[in-house]
């Protein structure tokens, strides 16, 4: 009863304070009341935030975010940034190419192939890469198209059959990103260990590759180049792939700033590569005699291999002498 | 002619949602599809303020510029509209869309989206003759055509979302901040149109 009693009390003692507290502050006069004062402010907002968010009663929380504008950033970035660089990467290798092979002309096997063989590449590393080729040239092509199409196809084959092919392109650049990941990690793991850099590269820069005067500098399983080829398409590969699935799951791992960054990132790491990659193609082709097959058949041949990878030769025949 | 615009007074919105609930009614848009939102900045907060958003049709409209198909165009009235038979669903206006006006039918799944729908002022679309019920079923509503506005600035209860020729409206509201001694400004005006109604 007691206890009660005192509850009580204490009770009537909160409430009492509670009323005390919440006496209405003097009254502003009508005339005086300025709704601005304190109101929320777009160009406050967009200096202080680079996007304005609220509430929303919709579902879609995305929606929530009333004004981003960003947006006209990342078009500026489309129309500008993105189609020079490609002219410059794309028309660019290839003028240097013709040039280089006006100049330079098929590097030739000296004296001829000898017609002994070497191994170079096994079964599984040439499927891996023609994989990670194969999805790399679609990929390459329909993201161009993306990036460039519409300055130049309309025009060329209607504005239908272009949506047509840019649709059916879309969908092979989502779906080949994959192959295209799963082979630059299987790269990474067959070939990581012949392409540590280390003094021999050097030597190789220093002297041109070979490419710019006729030296046959050292090199092993890979030579410079080459390694250089490797950590642009593991890295840079690595990149545009994570990019690349930042985009193809939109919202999922980021908002619209991140996807933004994403494929401005994708765009300019993978118009670079493309570069990178004509000048891979073409000394792998018609720069230089019997380069090819080394990916094609996987047998190089014995002349070809002392004559550009001299280490790599002698490191088989002291493995070869030692087995013996 | 005209230069078609939308104001969204956004000391006269009251939250109401009637614009929204108007426009899926005019357009019969599909569940999930909101061509016009309403956002309400600083929500219970002193200064809280909403603000009714769609399409605000924009000067050189960053959707058009970056459009891999280039589907977009600007209709004589200053609209921007777009083909759905061109339309491959990329996302790419969405990322460059100011106001977040892209709406895409299906989400995620490997950016498979389906053909980007959004506001069309209530002016259709470019397949099939205007007012029919192809291009109703495509696109929505073409009450442009019928002379008259989007049935969103239409239906609004507190005349806070006004549509119309970008003079008219801006004068209208520049009347009303005059009178009345306060105004928190057209929101978007500046990232759409590059301008703002100075009072």
């Amino acid at each position: 009863m007691c206890k009660r009693l005192l509850a009580g009390v204490l009770l009537a003692a909160t409430l009492a304070i509670g009323v005390a507290s919440a006496q209405p502050a003097p009254t502003t006069p009508v005339s005086g009341f300025n709704p601005t004062t304190s109101a929320s402010s777009e160009q406050k907002l967009l200096g202080t935030l680079k996007q304005i968010d609220g509430r929303i009663t919709i579902p879609d929380r995305k929606a929530a975010v009333l004004e981003q504008p960003a947006g006209r950033d990342w078009r500026d970035f489309q129309r500008g940034t993105i189609p020079k660089l490609a002219a410059v990467a794309v028309l660019g290798m290839l003028v240097v190419l013709i040039a280089f092979y006006a100049l330079r002309g098929r590097i030739a096997i000296e004296g001829g192939p000898s017609g002994r063989l070497i191994e170079r590449f096994g079964a599984f590393e040439r499927f891996v890469h023609w994989m990670t080729a194969s999805s790399w040239v679609v990929l390459a092509l329909t993201g161009l198209n993306v990036a460039v199409g519409r300055h130049i196809l309309p025009g060329l084959i209607g504005e239908h059959a272009f949506a047509e092919l840019s649709d059916i392109g879309k969908l092979a650049h989502n779906y080949l990103g994959f192959p295209f990941a799963l082979g630059v990690l299987l790269m990474l793991f067959i070939w990581v260990r012949h392409n540590i850099p280390n003094g021999v590269d050097i030597t190789w820069f220093r002297q041109g590759g070979g490419l710019v005067g006729r030296a046959h500098p050292s090199a092993g399983k890979f030579n410079g180049g080459q390694k250089a080829v490797f950590w642009i398409v593991v890295l840079g590969g690595g990149l545009i792939a994570a990019s690349g699935f930042v985009l193809l799951f939109p919202f999922y791992i980021t908002d619209i700033a991140g996807m933004q960054t994403a494929q401005m990132v994708h765009g300019v790491l993978a118009l670079l590569m493309i570069a990178a990659m004509l000048g891979h193609i073409y000394i792998g082709t018609v720069g230089m005699e019997g380069a090819f097959e080394a990916m094609g058949n996987g047998q190089v041949d014995e002349k070809w291999a002392r004559a550009h990878h001299d280490l790599w030769v002698a490191e088989l025949e002291a493995r070869k002498g030692a087995a013996e | 002619m005209a230069r078609m615009k939308f104001l969204c007074d956004a000391d006269r919105c009251i939250e109401c949602n009637a614009c929204v609930t108007a426009c899926k009614n005019a357009n019969e848009v599909p569940w999930g599809i909101n061509r016009r939102r309403v956002v309400t900045i600083n929500d219970g907060r002193p200064g809280e303020r909403s603000v009714s958003m769609a399409c605000m049709h924009c000067t050189d409209a960053p959707c058009a510029a970056v459009c891999p198909v280039d589907c977009f165009y600007t209709t004589a009235d200053g609209v921007v509209l777009h083909s759905k038979e061109l339309c491959i669903g990329c996302g790419y206006c969405f990322y460059a869309c100011p106001f977040g006006a892209p709406q895409y039918p299906r989400v995620s799944n490997f950016g498979s989206r389906g053909k980007m729908d959004k506001c069309t002022y209530c002016s259709g679309g470019p397949e099939g003759a205007d007012g029919s019920a192809a291009e109703y079923a495509t696109y929505g509503a073409n009450r442009m055509a019928e002379g008259k506005l989007p049935l969103c600035a239409e239906m609004c209860s507190t005349k806070s979302l006004l549509a119309g020729d970008g003079e008219i409206i801006a004068q209208i509201y520049r009347e009303r901040v005059t009178k009345r001694g306060y105004g928190s400004g057209a929101w978007g005006w500046k990232t759409a149109y590059q301008e703002t109604v100075d009072v």
